[in-house]
């Protein structure tokens, strides 16, 4: 038995070491996913990332390898475990790896890594965001023009900063179309639940909303506003599919580049440290085609985009006054401060909601 | 047809120990004429999946800490299954005891509280705050079945999500790193709340050791003293148990006891020793996982130690699999279920003997 | 602020279509749980009835054939339960959660074709003038079909379990195994019956969630209704009847709590979502307090039967 044993684990020791001799000359970059690949929503985007780096680096990447589903908790282990499988890159793309990430960073000095949304870093430790609040103030201005009701439908998961920067985004946006206005905002506490998502977007339906827009992964609330015959925002993916009738646009990351970029840099010993948090100017977030819309609000949406693309359009912009009427920006500041827009726990003036504690 | 038990006439230790292993040849079986028809490897499969594990040090470290809250769960929840009392609440007492322990070390962050005692004293008070909170919570559904008759299989199940929820809540309010730019985690543990590191660069922690000294203790509880035999023999002739003189009720509460305390413990073993913060949720199913690995290891704390490493190798090995050979995710997580499925009936076959009888009963 | 009465009837639509799924896999597990079998394995039943449904009902274009399929899906998931826990004899507890794990990895293994394909859901009820009718119209003559089988399956098991001889055998099963066995009745062909109902029921209910409540297919999406479900067996103490009504209860709370949001006192979503947990063990207590039996729960729950011939 012992032979047998020993035998079996020289083969695979062998086979090991063969498969990293192979994979020499290639950088081997893999990804960490919270969710199913099968979500159509942001871990599938991350998917079609790495699709993207795959194809645009050809032969000089080995960019097969994923484990997805994996939660928070355990996510340590299966970080580990890529790093030791021989990855040069790894890719932790949810905010609850962050520690997790950060440990094993500091257990392999050699292997770089790469997460998305927070905000600690080591010198082989990156973070990268999108600036999705920049899309939402578009998807802001164009509902001001849209809607008939005055009354946006707006469904988000969790009081995260993302999240708030996103509403509030929207707000301002909204504001420079249509100071009448209003959004309503429903919370759903999760990220992913089609029913639950539903449910929201027909009470918001009910209640004289005539565009939803939502900050949760399924196309549910989209498929419920075509259903009515209503309008409606895409979220993380082109949803265009699931409500030909009803898209406007859609708010989609693009992970692509990012991780062309940053394979690039390594296989040319170019890779350090950096933080990075692109928004529309760099294709981060690309908004989805407009549609169902006329053409002057089309065309002025094309052109806020392009304005937030050059920078010469803030979505933040002095002043920005909370609920109360203050302004939250550092005496003579142009925009708000990029740490008051990630860690943003407040509304802008005009939201009518409270933030739950 | 119909299909009939016959109970062997001799229960033999060499069936019992063969048929598990049985089971997950017939499992590896099935698995492999699933990868062959997906057009892979299956002998690739095979060793990545269970040998390469098995071969190299750090997975073996990994396995080893993924199975321990299993084994300290299950071992705990067999005190209440020989007892005949269902407990399969688990996942929150496992939380209620990450919570309660996890809570005195954000407490107790940078330096609070250590005035004069020092540090020395945060490790081992959360590790029975941890024990306490997973003791407390089963005392629910153990009160409610000795007092009320209320059935512990349904309430037990239903605290599970109350404590989640309850989690999820604090971390998201009251709990969260006042320095975290309001996203949903606690602040990081300090050293002197982190259950140590045995090796260097390695993954195994101090909390992992309980779980063969968990199973040790256990073992002897139930072959040597007098409470162990209690609780077969409340869990197996109840009538007698009375006669006998003891009382059921108290041994059930001692069960209920045990079993949260131990789940509370390896609760905040895995909040101290791994995960190192309090997130909205800390345990990917151990609860439940553990109640599989009770079955598995025949409710014998040492069938138990075992079932909880091949359980863990599972979850190691699916992973090396998704890596090495991309094989989907859940491909893995239905192997698991099929090999689950192969062990709890082959431990049937070992104690039954199968009898197919066509036509009507006689 | 103000109440259209228009607007009433649509929240009670949405109450309806949320209480759906929940009623039509609780009343499966009424059955199945009556006669003494405890199928934790609901949401894994579930999923994949969700699964199947929408790639059957893709691929063929049909609806009723998607649901065919689906309950299909339920009912084989049911019987490798029943082959364990009634064949078998092996603990019902364990089992149950093992075949929720396999069914999680095999809807989505089914399933992974389908991701971001949609179908048009699945038709509503229109009958001119009816359903056009204010305030209630649509409530009671616009539901799609799921929504009144689901009513239709309360009734007819309803009245089948208290009310008829077969029904009395089946809950005699479930009570007493043993003297039900010595007096003649097959008392594991009955469990596997019944167990095999629930799968189709779970299947059915996974069914409307890909083909009608949001018509896709997305891994995970029963999201713990399945859970959620055997909450409500309980709370409805084992009475169809009273499941119609607990399903509408939860699926209403739910609902309100979206709908109202802002209106109110602030209350933590995760009080209000852990409020049907929180009434199922009340109402445990409360039974118990009214019947010490046992809280009315069937006496040979999750007990496995081995005949003694």
């Amino acid at each position: 038995m012992r032979t047998l044993f020993t035998a079996a684990a020289v083969a695979a020791l062998s086979l090991a070491a063969a498969g990293g001799a192979e994979a020499a000359g290639k950088v081997k970059a893999c990804w960490v996913y919270t969710g199913p690949v099968g979500d159509f929503g942001y871990s599938y985007q991350h998917d079609q990332g790495r699709l993207a780096a795959a194809k645009a680096l050809g032969d000089k990447v080995d960019a097969t390898t994923f484990l997805e589903n994996i939660p928070d908790s355990d996510s340590e282990r299966a970080i580990e475990q890529l790093a030791r499988s021989g990855c040069n890159i790894v890719f932790t793309t949810s905010f609850g790896f962050m520690d997790p990430t950060l440990k094993v960073a500091k257990k392999f000095p050699k292997v770089m890594f790469e997460h998305a949304t927070g905000y600690k870093r080591n010198p082989n430790m990156s973070t990268y965001a999108a600036k999705f609040y920049e899309g939402r103030y578009v998807m802001g201005q164009i509902a001001g023009k849209m809607t008939k009701t005055n009354t946006i439908g707006y469904i988000v998961s969790f009081p995260i900063p993302e999240v708030i920067s996103g509403i509030n985004a929207f707000e301002r946006g909204m504001q420079t179309t249509n100071p009448n206005a209003k959004i309503k905002i429903v919370w759903v506490n999760t990220w992913f639940d089609p029913g639950k998502e539903a449910d929201a977007a027909k009470a918001l339906l009910a209640q004289g909303a005539d565009i939803l827009t939502q900050h949760t992964d399924s196309a549910a609330p989209l498929q419920e506003a075509e259903k009515a015959g209503k309008l409606g925002f895409g979220q993380s993916s082109d949803m265009m599919k699931f409500a030909p009738k009803a898209q406007l646009t859609a708010n989609t990351d693009n992970w692509g580049p990012y991780y062309t970029q940053r394979i690039q840099a390594l296989i040319d010993g170019k890779w350090k440290s950096e933080d990075t948090w692109d928004g529309i100017g760099k294709n981060m977030v690309v908004m989805a085609p407009f549609a169902n819309m006329p053409d002057d609000v089309k065309a002025a949406a094309v052109k806020t985009t392009a304005d937030i693309a050059s920078g010469a359009l803030q979505p933040f912009a002095c002043p920005v006054l909370d609920q109360d009427g203050k302004d939250r920006c550092k005496p003579g500041a142009k925009t708000l401060e990029d740490g008051d827009v990630l860690g943003m726990n407040w509304y802008v003036k005009g939201v009518d909601d409270k933030i739950p504690q | 047809m119909r299909l009939d038990l016959d109970a062997r006439p001799q229960r033999s230790t060499l069936r019992e120990i063969l048929a598990p292993v049985g089971a997950l040849i017939v499992a590896i079986l099935i698995g492999g004429v699933v990868i062959a028809l997906m057009g892979r490897s299956t002998i690739e499969a095979f060793d990545v999946y269970f040998v390469e594990p098995l071969s190299q040090s750090y997975s073996l470290q990994a396995i080893a800490v993924k199975a321990a809250p299993l084994i300290l769960i299950a071992v705990g929840l067999a005190f209440c299954y020989r007892a005949n009392l269902w407990n399969i609440g688990a996942e929150g007492q496992f939380i209620a005891g990450g919570a309660l322990g996890g809570w005195l070390g954000l407490v107790t962050h940078d330096g609070a509280f250590q005035g004069v005692l020092g540090s020395w004293w945060i490790l081992p008070a959360m590790m029975i705050l941890g024990a306490l909170g997973g003791l407390l919570y089963a005392m629910i559904p153990a009160l409610l079945r000795v007092w009320l008759n209320v059935s512990e299989i349904l309430s037990s199940l239903m605290l599970v999500y109350v404590a989640q929820l309850a989690l999820d809540w604090l971390v998201r309010g009251p709990w969260k790193d006042p320095e975290g730019h309001n996203l949903p985690v606690s602040v990081n543990l300090d050293p002197e709340a982190t259950l140590p590191i045995l090796f260097d660069g390695g993954s195994l922690h101090l909390g992992v050791l309980l779980a063969p000294l968990v199973a040790i203790v256990a073992a002897i509880v139930f072959s040597k003293t007098l409470f162990g035999y209690q609780v077969r023999l409340v869990g197996s002739a109840p009538k007698a148990a009375r006669f006998g003189g003891f009382n059921d009720r108290t041994i059930a509460i001692a069960a209920f006891a045990i079993s949260g305390g131990l789940a509370g413990l390896a609760g905040v073993a895995e909040v101290s020793g791994r995960i190192g913060q309090l997130l909205p949720s800390i345990s990917p199913g151990y609860g439940f996982s553990a109640i599989i690995v009770a079955f598995l290891g025949r409710l014998s704390p040492v069938g138990i130690f075992i079932a909880g490493l091949v359980l863990a190798l599972t979850f190691v090995g699916g992973e090396d699999a998704q890596i090495a050979m991309h094989l989907p995710g859940d491909l893995t997580l239905a192997f698991q279920g099929v090999l689950l499925i192969c062990v709890l009936a082959a431990d049937v076959l070992a104690r039954y003997r199968l009898r197919f009888t066509m036509g009507a009963r006689s | 602020m103000s109440f259209d009465p228009q607007q009433i009837q649509d929240i009670l639509i949405i109450i309806v279509a949320a209480a759906t799924p929940l009623l039509l896999a609780a009343i499966g597990e009424v059955v199945a749980e009556r006669a003494g079998v405890l199928n934790l394995g609901l949401e894994g039943m579930m999923i994949v009835g969700a699964s199947t449904g929408f790639a059957f009902a893709y691929m063929t274009d049909s609806t009723i054939v998607g649901v065919i399929a689906g309950i299909l899906g339920g009912v084989l998931m049911s019987a490798v339960f029943a082959f364990l826990t009634i064949g078998l004899a092996t603990n019902q507890v364990a089992a149950g959660l093992a075949l929720t794990i396999f069914g999680r990895g095999l809807a989505n293994l089914i399933g992974e074709g389908f991701v971001g394909l949609k179908r048009s859901g699945a038709p509503h009820l229109y009958i001119p003038g009816l359903t056009d009718l204010p305030l209630v119209g649509r409530l009671i003559f616009g539901e799609d079909f799921f929504v009144y089988f689901a009513i239709l399956l309360t009734g007819a098991v309803g009245y089948w379990l208290m009310r008829t001889r077969a029904g009395l055998t089946l809950r005699a099963v479930g009570e007493n195994h043993t003297s039900g066995h010595s007096l003649g009745v097959p008392v594991r062909g009955i469990r596997l019956l019944a167990v095999l109902f629930g799968g189709a029921c779970a299947g059915l209910a996974g069914c409307y969630l890909s083909l009608s409540y949001t018509p896709f297919w997305s891994p995970d999406m029963t999201a713990g209704r399945g859970w959620i479900a055997l909450a409500l067996v309980v709370f409805a103490s084992w009475k169809p009847w009273r499941a119609l009504a607990g399903a509408i209860l939860f699926g209403g709370v739910a609902v309100l709590a979206l709908a109202f949001q802002g209106l109110g006192v602030p209350i933590p979503a995760q009080l209000l979502n852990s409020l049907p947990y929180l009434t199922t063990i009340i109402v445990l207590v409360v039974l118990s307090l009214r019947d010490s039996r046992g809280a009315l729960a069937p006496a040979s729950l999750g007990q496995a039967f081995i005949p003694d011939r």
